[in-house]
């Protein structure tokens, strides 16, 4: 078990290093110079060949592009992630204070999905073929197909500005005032969470379904145990398995869903961070941000595959 | 005194997209107290569906009991709600049943101790500790070895075999007054299938329990069986004691099925299996003649103009549902 733990922490950190390496070579493969947008916002045209020179020597742009990629990945080492060039402030302060931002909001969306997701999939397997299982089947269809930003716009129309229940965008830190701060939120969470609960809830629905057909299950039902502790204790361990692959692969869903979500209620997290600086091709942004979620993304696959192990006693780590 | 578990009529029908199944179309049997009772047939026959259905562990839809009476103790179990408290009540605690498949009828995610507990803790209220001191000796007394070291093992660490014997152990665990044993030794090989035949006579004869063998191997029936009951294509076809069946079979479908097992101490020349030709039958719109018309070679005018004749007494228990050398015309 330590070793198949230590051996895929190895292969993360392979998988965030080959990530680190092609986010800094594919920015830097699109066309345009970061000075020239850099300059435009700061309306300095006449600015001489030295001086422009030594802006690319004070953000490091002057170097090979080796040279650039070992001075940003050393930098790193020391919890630097460098400078900004369209905002000229260090990019880990940027992080440090957007970051929790996005946590936040992931982490609520996360939460109620998995909760929901599950409580929806098992009901509705319970009550196979009701009013109640058509309905959130239904329902949970649609939601899969509606895209999260279409969702956010449709809300903004018709809960902010036509009915003015909440606020339209913008986000408040819980600690400086809870209240506004929940009001704010519940459309950006609902939009982050919608796709994650309805796959969650079609997945749970058809495996809980699937489970509940199995021999074990008659067998149980054959003891003479009543169906709660059936479903509690025979049914939802095995149906899990499958769901917990899924629930892996919604942090990964979640943080990229992030970036539109932000951009829309024009919340300042590391999603829309993300998304300006692609358009002010601030390369040490992007790098950092799209680093922050590699190593989510691996963190949450590595959580799947050893709970996994604990769902499973059949799966051995050796 | 009255059969410890009486079935009048049963009728067990699956609604499927093509059409009605009638899987079991009224089936009566009885068992008596301590008493083995083997039911053999075809796979598609009926005999595992009609075991279910004493239990009602018919998955419903597409499952339904329209018919019939089980009376045990004195009441009748399908005035019951199949998922309702007195069904739960009695399922492992009165009737117990081993299924076909070892592999697939333990629970994988936990562990054999768990399985084995529950039930002790539902019937009888066991607490965890006494109910574990009770699993073990069960487990010894099924024959497997270091029972209490293996209470934490999985089902994936024990063999065909050994899981059998754990279902055995889980449906004795609370003394049941009947074990159904559905084809317990279809999926095991020969010699496992002897050991756990010989250790289910041995458990029945010490819980004081009545034993119904469900399978299609007269092998098994004619060692163990007291009384047996044939069943072809959802009805019983001939029932008896076990030397009725062997000595003096009278229906065509026995008299088929007894020619294919072979006999030790037969050579080859003496006799050859005989298998029944032709197929079973489809059980989506039925004839009303016999269903076993169009497979029997004893087959007459009669057979065809009337419709399948019921359960008749020849003598003694022994009955049987078929015309043979009656009045060839009405």
């Amino acid at each position: 078990m330590t070793s198949y733990i230590i051996r895929r922490i190895l292969m993360g950190v392979i998988i965030i290093f080959l990530v680190t390496v092609m986010v800094f070579l594919f920015i830097r493969l699109l066309p345009g110079d970061p000075l020239t947008i850099y300059l435009n916002k700061t309306d300095m045209q006449q600015l001489t060949e030295e001086q422009l020179f030594e802006l690319r020597v004070k953000f490091g742009l002057e170097k090979t592009l080796p040279a650039q990629y070992i001075d940003w990945l050393g930098g790193l080492f020391t919890g630097d992630f460098g400078r900004s060039i369209y905002y000229d402030i260090d990019v880990g302060l940027l992080v440090r204070e957007r970051l929790p931002v996005t946590l936040y909001l992931g982490a609520l969306a996360f939460i109620i999905s998995g909760v929901l997701g599950l409580s929806f999939g098992v009901i509705c397997a319970l009550r196979r073929g009701t009013w109640i299982d058509t309905l959130v089947t239904l329902l949970a269809n649609i939601g899969i197909t509606m895209p999260s930003f279409w969702v956010g716009i449709i809300l903004i129309y018709l809960l902010a500005v036509k009915a003015g229940w909440l606020p339209v965008s913008g986000f408040t830190s819980p600690f400086t005032d809870f209240w506004k701060s929940t009001r704010q939120i519940i459309m950006p969470v609902t939009c982050l969470a919608l796709f994650p609960i309805a796959s969650l809830t079609r997945l749970t629905r058809s495996s809980m379904l699937e489970v509940i057909q199995q021999d074990y299950i008659r067998t149980a039902w054959s003891k003479g145990l009543r169906e709660r502790l059936i479903i509690s204790r025979h049914t939802i361990k095995n149906a899990l398995i499958p769901v917990v692959t899924v629930i892996g692969l919604q942090v990964a869903f979640i943080f990229g869903g992030s970036v539109l979500i932000e951009t829309v209620f024009n919340i300042n997290g590391i999603g829309r961070l993300m998304t300006q600086a692609v358009q002010n091709q601030d390369y040490l942004i992007v790098q950092a941000g799209t680093l922050i979620i590699a190593i989510m993304v691996v963190l949450s696959n590595l959580t799947v595959d050893i709970s996994y192990g604990w769902l499973d006693p059949r799966i051995r780590y050796d | 005194m009255p059969p410890l578990l009486s079935v009048y009529n049963l009728k067990t029908y699956f609604h499927t997209y093509r059409g009605l199944v009638k899987a079991v179309d009224g089936v009566s049997f009885d068992i008596n107290e301590k008493e083995i009772v083997g039911v053999v047939g075809e796979s598609g026959c009926g005999k595992s569906v009609s075991m279910l259905s004493v239990l009602q562990l018919i998955s419903s839809p597409p499952g339904e009991i329209v018919d019939g009476k089980v009376i045990f103790e004195g009441q009748d179990l399908l005035q019951y709600q199949p998922k309702g408290e007195t069904m739960s009540s009695i399922r492992g605690a009165r009737i117990a049943m081993i299924f076909q498949e070892p592999m697939t009828s333990l629970n994988p995610v936990l562990t054999i101790g768990r399985q084995l507990t529950e039930g002790l803790e539902v019937h009888l209220s066991m607490n965890p500790q006494s109910a574990r001191e009770r699993v073990v000796e069960l487990l010894r007394l099924v024959g497997i070895p270091d029972a209490k070291g293996r209470l934490d093992a999985y089902p994936h660490q024990f063999s065909g075999g050994m899981r059998q014997r754990v279902m055995i152990a889980m449906a004795l665990s609370c003394n049941p007054r009947i074990l159904i044993a559905d084809e317990p030794t279809t999926a095991v090989d020969v010699t496992t299938q002897a050991q756990l035949l010989e250790l289910m006579q041995d458990m029945v004869v010490r819980f004081k329990t009545s034993l119904v063998i469900v399978t299609h191997n007269l092998g098994v029936v004619a060692r163990y069986a007291e009384r047996i009951y044939v069943m072809y294509s959802g009805r019983i076809v001939e029932s008896g004691l076990a030397d009725d069946i062997f000595l003096n079979p009278l229906h065509p479908y026995t008299i088929g099925l007894l020619k294919c097992v072979p006999q030790l101490g037969e050579t080859r020349k003496e006799r050859k299996l005989v298998p029944i030709q032709g197929l079973p039958p489809n059980l989506i719109n039925m004839p009303s003649s016999c269903a076993f018309l169009p497979r029997c070679d004893r087959a007459r005018d009669i057979c065809r103009q009337k419709p399948w004749p019921s359960l008749e007494l020849i003598e003694g228990q022994h009955y049987v549902a078929c015309f043979r050398d009656g009045p060839e015309t009405p």
